[in-house]
């Protein structure tokens, strides 16, 4: 049973005459985790947006839990590329935010949000100032702060777009033990192809003008890496690379299409 | 946007002074010999006689009357009698105008409708000298305190509601974006995100206003007052009095100067995070 459901979309850009996005349908279940890849002009920022209620698509409909999709709202929690933390709060106040907002007493809002610190490996960070921390730590921040919320799912926009690759790396591995650990259904969008392949239980490749699915995979690395098995191993199996240069070669193709 | 890991204790970052220590102390130094080489040559052109007291009585003599002030008064009050009335006019002028100024700029900077109705009221009267129109005040509000604590308000509420505005406007649209998909109200972005984002902007206002603030009260009481600084000075000069218009002179620059300081150190304490890479 679905949970997220996007039926036809359409979106376009005001005064624009191409679509960004063209004829979008997508089901997002509990227990996945789908990644939209795609090169830059593809809409999956759009897409993101669409579904975080950013801005509205010109056709089709959303839904959650069967009800349509109107507004940002906190049952979608959203990790930004660019971590979108509030300075003037330290690391604890900015985890429990989400909390503040809807009114949750203090005591009990910093003792979910410790949970939810300790959960992004961050235990002990509670009195951090914002500007005191690296960028990996800043995004951990970022992704406590959606899940204290509680949300239904999860949207990162490329969340580790913007890290080293060897942070990126740790960044990857940290979210499929949260997503193992929560059972958050994680909408996740990149441009980094074995990224996508690594982490995704479900990956649809875009291509652009107007952006479209071009095609869909079932994968299992992540599984397979929540459940144990090392990251390396996972990343050198013949089968991964099979599929990392298979979705390269869809992507190479379609830029050429385009170009 | 940095990625720099920072073995973080609890000592504050050193990104606060982008110049090293070594340098600014140096800076430092040069301002304060500055200062005492101009003292030097105050004291030898009185000295040698080389301008007369009238015109500029020797920096002893100011010293002596300021202690004369400080203790017995000149014109009926005590020099802190008019150093806190002027003090309470710009203080009580600066109350309301954050007051009023801060909600109209955030109006500004984030309603079209608002933007459209004040902004054109404050950019007509903002250019305006408030010396052009404390005439009209007086004749509507008398030479009470009410049309001076009015002049310096309308000084202040311009720079204030203006940088509010600005710092509203330029509110990073991420944290927006990221506070609404947390579930907020528009209220909650408000008291939340947008207000604490423009705060170095509105304290920045408040440094400017004070600035203009000041200097139109001390023109206003050269006017209309029988109290306060500027007036202390203009009654003196009529008398000729030379050495309490010097004296006056510098108390009220010494007011600037610690409104100033007081002011910056207070932007450091209330937003640190300004100027971080964050």
């Amino acid at each position: 049973m679905a949970l997220l459901q996007l039926e036809r979309i359409s979106a376009q850009y005001p005064g624009a005459t191409e679509p960004v996005l063209s004829d979008i349908s997508l089901d997002l279940g509990p227990q996945q985790l789908l990644v939209a890849l795609g090169p830059s002009g593809s809409g999956k920022t759009s897409l993101l947006n669409l579904i975080a209620g950013f801005v509205e698509p010109s056709a089709g409909r959303i839904t959650l839990d069967g009800v349509p999709v109107k507004g940002p709202s906190a049952e979608r929690g959203v990790v930004f590329q660019d971590d979108a933390l509030l300075p003037w709060q330290d690391v604890l106040a900015n985890v429990g935010f989400g909390l503040e907002l809807a009114g949750v007493s203090k005591a009990q809002r910093e003792v979910r949000a410790r949970e939810m610190l300790a959960l992004v490996d961050l235990a002990g960070f509670d009195s951090r100032r914002i500007w005191q921390l690296s960028g990996g730590q800043k995004q951990r921040v970022g992704l406590a702060r959606a899940l204290a919320a509680d949300p239904r799912v999860l949207l990162m926009d490329e969340p580790f777009g913007a890290l080293d690759a060897f942070t990126r790396e740790q960044m990857q591995e940290l979210l499929l033990q949260v997503w193992r650990r929560t059972a958050k259904p994680v909408f996740l969008i990149t441009h980094d192809i074995e990224e996508a392949v690594f982490l995704a239980t479900d990956l649809i490749l875009l291509a652009p003008n107007p952006g479209q699915i071009v095609e869909r995979l079932s994968l299992d690395f992540g599984q397979r890496y929540a459940a144990g098995e090392s990251a390396r191993a996972i990343k050198s199996d013949p089968r991964f690379i099979e599929t990392r240069e298979h979705v390269l070669g869809k992507v190479f193709s379609q830029r050429q299409v385009s170009a | 946007m940095s990625s720099y890991e920072l073995p973080v204790t609890t000592a504050k970052p050193a990104a606060h002074a982008p110049i090293p220590v070594r340098r600014s102390l140096s800076t430092r130094w040069i301002s304060l010999l500055t200062l005492v080489a101009l003292l030097i040559i105050w004291w030898a052109v009185t000295a040698t006689g080389v301008i007369e007291p009238l015109f500029l009585p020797p920096p002893s003599a100011v010293l002596q009357k300021g202690w004369l002030l400080a203790t017995t008064g000149y014109m009926d009050s005590t020099l802190w009698q008019h150093l806190s009335a002027s003090l309470s006019r710009i203080g009580l002028g600066l109350g309301f105008a954050v007051l009023t100024a801060v909600p109209v700029g955030i109006a500004i900077g984030s309603s079209r409708i608002a933007r459209g109705i004040l902004d054109p009221l404050i950019e007509f009267y903002r250019p305006i000298p408030p010396l052009a129109y404390l005439p009209l005040i007086v004749i509507w509000c008398g030479i009470g305190e009410l049309s001076k604590v009015l002049l310096i308000y309308l000084a202040i509420f311009a720079p204030i509601a203006i940088a509010t505005a600005t710092g509203v406007r330029t509110v990073d649209p991420a944290k927006l974006r990221a506070a609404q998909s947390l579930g907020a109200t528009r209220a909650q972005l408000i008291r939340h995100v947008i207000l604490p984002s423009a705060l170095p902007d509105i304290l920045t206002g408040v440094r400017i206003g004070l600035g203009v603030g000041w200097s139109t009260l001390v023109a206003a009481e050269l006017i209309a007052a029988t109290s306060g600084l500027g007036f202390m000075v203009q009654s003196a000069a009529q008398f000729l009095v030379t050495d309490v218009v010097v004296l006056g002179i510098l108390v009220i620059a010494l007011i600037a100067f610690a409104m100033e300081m007081g002011l910056r150190a207070l932007q450091r304490k209330l937003v640190p995070w300004h100027g971080q890479a964050h």
